[in-house]
């Protein structure tokens, strides 16, 4: 009997299901003894199988795990993260603000002392940055202008210029360093800095990359970064609704800014599935940025905007994300295996001006060039 | 090959600790959920506890868990499986073991990890679930580089059990047949990028 490479690996699934008959069997045995290289090539394959089948249980248990834990987080009998964070906050607080007032103080009186000085420096510097900025802006300004695609939309966005500093946003997903912002805010950057509210800058890399979705893992590398474990806001898993509010922080400028708008389509430009079209003003440096609707959940991640109409902006959807970190994850056998999504959010029920207080520690502007 | 149980339903009041305690991780082997729950109930606050005293966070304490968790159900499908230790020193003797492994790899093993608790040596499984885990991790790798329709065609032969009828008529195939050749080429495939993996980790 002449089998080709298939013949045996059918035959040896037959045989190792009990589908073969006695004489079947002893006449596959018996071939197997007689023909080295196809005992080589049944062996390799039933090696395969049992991997194949281990893979399946091992997956299946993961998934209850999964199903379980997010039950118990559910009813509280696993403890979220932010409860932690929060008494470590207030003792922190408690800790220091003796030395704070003290600080204070002396700050009070040197500047007494130098304020005549620091107001000359300060308008020297203003003038400087002013200008600055403004090239800056007339730069991303003709960029917006020269774009063009097979739409008639343009998706204007911070693209970043070789040898120009470019800024964006990202927000954190884990308190370990892990950032999400837009693919193309660091397609072209050899090297990526991200600086939160304080003013601190950190280095980071680019751990993954995925293009269609136009959104990018980040890392903190810095070692002066500190693990944070209170992430107050969680990710959507599912759709948001049609007309639902929400708000965005994000770095059209140096520092900060807030903006609220609603979702008014479900799907992106050109009808785009995986993205949302949202009402709100945004601007080149928003991009990467949370969109977060009144629970605390982020809901999508702002990647464009319509150059043609005004207010029209595209976000990516928040599932994106589990999908990003699921490829990001399977393709990556190292330190990256451990990212963990925040799991509930503690904003629910708070005002705004107090979720945004919470928030803006965890967006960070990502700068570059 | 593929196995289909029947979650077996879990009286608590009529049946002792020990019995209980069989109960449930034949559940586990079986990936019975309430056993899963069952087990979680009865042990995670105590190795939260644990890793939040040694410098862990609640993130860390879930992982270390469910990682203990993958240890035991692994432990509890061999046949040769008897577990001579109540679940609950199990549990605790595995993440600890586990924690201060990632303590070391971290470079944060700098204080003695208290312990407190009975503890049963659990090196060897640890080991053996490295090793296991490693594997998980090529075949998963395997599988996200194989492309489609291979992944969804052979998830749904090995992994779902679906017949080759099934399949042709899910992958629009126009017999079992060629649905069956497809299945090969994709096989082979598989084999190629797992093995690959396999020779380079060697």
């Amino acid at each position: 009997m002449i089998m080709n490479e298939m013949q045996v690996l059918d035959a040896f699934e037959r045989y190792t299901s009990g589908e073969m008959s006695p004489q079947e069997q002893e006449s596959f045995d018996e071939l197997r003894k007689n023909n080295a290289d196809i005992d080589q090539l049944a062996v390799e394959h039933g090696y395969l199988l049992q991997q194949l089948d281990a893979y399946k249980n091992i997956k299946n248990f993961k998934h209850s795990l999964h199903e379980v834990e997010a039950k118990l987080l559910e009813e509280g009998v696993i403890a979220k993260p932010q409860l932690a964070g929060k008494a470590k906050v207030v003792s922190l607080w408690k800790r220091h603000r003796r030395n704070i007032a003290v600080a204070a103080s002396i700050a009070a009186i040197i500047s007494l002392f130098s304020s005549g000085i620091l107001f000359n420096y300060a308008k020297n510097q203003g003038d400087a940055t002013y200008e600055k900025l403004s090239r800056e802006l007339n730069a991303k300004i003709s960029r917006m202008g020269g774009h063009s695609s097979n739409n008639n939309i343009n998706p204007v966005v911070a693209k970043p210029a070789p040898n120009a500093s470019v800024g964006a946003t990202g927000f954190l997903i884990d308190g370990k360093g892990y950032l999400i912002t837009n693919a193309h805010v660091i397609a072209s950057l050899k090297s990526i800095y991200v600086e939160n509210s304080k003013g601190d800058y950190f280095t980071a890399i680019a751990v993954y990359v995925d293009k269609n979705s136009d959104l990018a893992v980040l890392k903190i590398t810095d070692s002066s970064f500190k693990y944070i474990n209170n992430i107050p806001y969680s990710i959507k898993k599912g759709n948001a609704d049609l007309s639902e509010q929400f708000f965005t922080l994000g770095f059209p400028r140096n520092e900060v800014v807030y903006g609220e708008g609603y979702v008014s389509a479900k799907s992106g430009n050109g009808g785009d599935s995986t993205a949302y079209q949202l009402t709100v003003s945004a601007n080149p440096g928003n991009s990467g940025g949370p969109v977060v609707n009144k629970n605390g959940e982020v809901i999508g991640i702002i990647t464009a905007k319509d150059s043609k109409a005004d207010g029209v902006v595209y976000a990516a959807k928040s599932k994106n994300i589990f999908k990003l970190i699921q490829d990001l994850q399977a393709a990556d056998t190292s330190v990256n295996q451990n990212i963990k999504l925040p799991v509930g959010s503690s904003l629910k029920g708070l005002d705004r001006v107090q979720q945004v207080k919470k928030m803006q520690d965890f967006v960070f502007m990502v700068v570059g060039n | 090959m593929g196995y289909y149980y029947t979650p077996k339903r879990i009286n608590k009041n009529k049946v002792s600790t020990q019995e209980q305690e069989n109960l449930l991780l034949k559940g586990l082997a079986q990936n019975d959920k309430s056993s899963i729950e069952a087990i979680y109930r009865e042990n995670y606050s105590m190795i939260q506890a644990f890793i939040l005293n040694n410098n862990g966070s609640v993130d860390d304490a879930r992982d270390i868990f469910q990682e203990a968790m993958i240890v035991l159900y692994e432990k509890s499908r061999l046949e040769s499986f008897s577990l001579n230790c109540q679940i609950k020193t199990y549990v605790y003797s595995v993440c600890r073991r586990l924690w201060l492994k990632r303590l070391q790899q971290l470079n944060k093993f700098s204080t003695q990890v208290e312990s407190l608790e009975d503890t049963v040596p659990v090196e060897e499984e640890i080991e053996e679930h490295e090793k296991k885990d490693n594997d998980f991790t090529m075949m998963e790798h395997a599988m996200a580089k194989i492309g489609e329709p291979c992944k969804s065609l052979l998830d749904g032969y090995y992994l779902q059990k679906k017949s080759m009828q099934e399949i042709a008529a899910d992958f629009g195939y126009t017999n079992a047949d060629n649905a069956k050749t497809q299945k090969y080429k994709c096989l082979v495939r598989l084999k190629k990028l797992f093995f690959a993996q396999y020779n380079k980790s060697e």
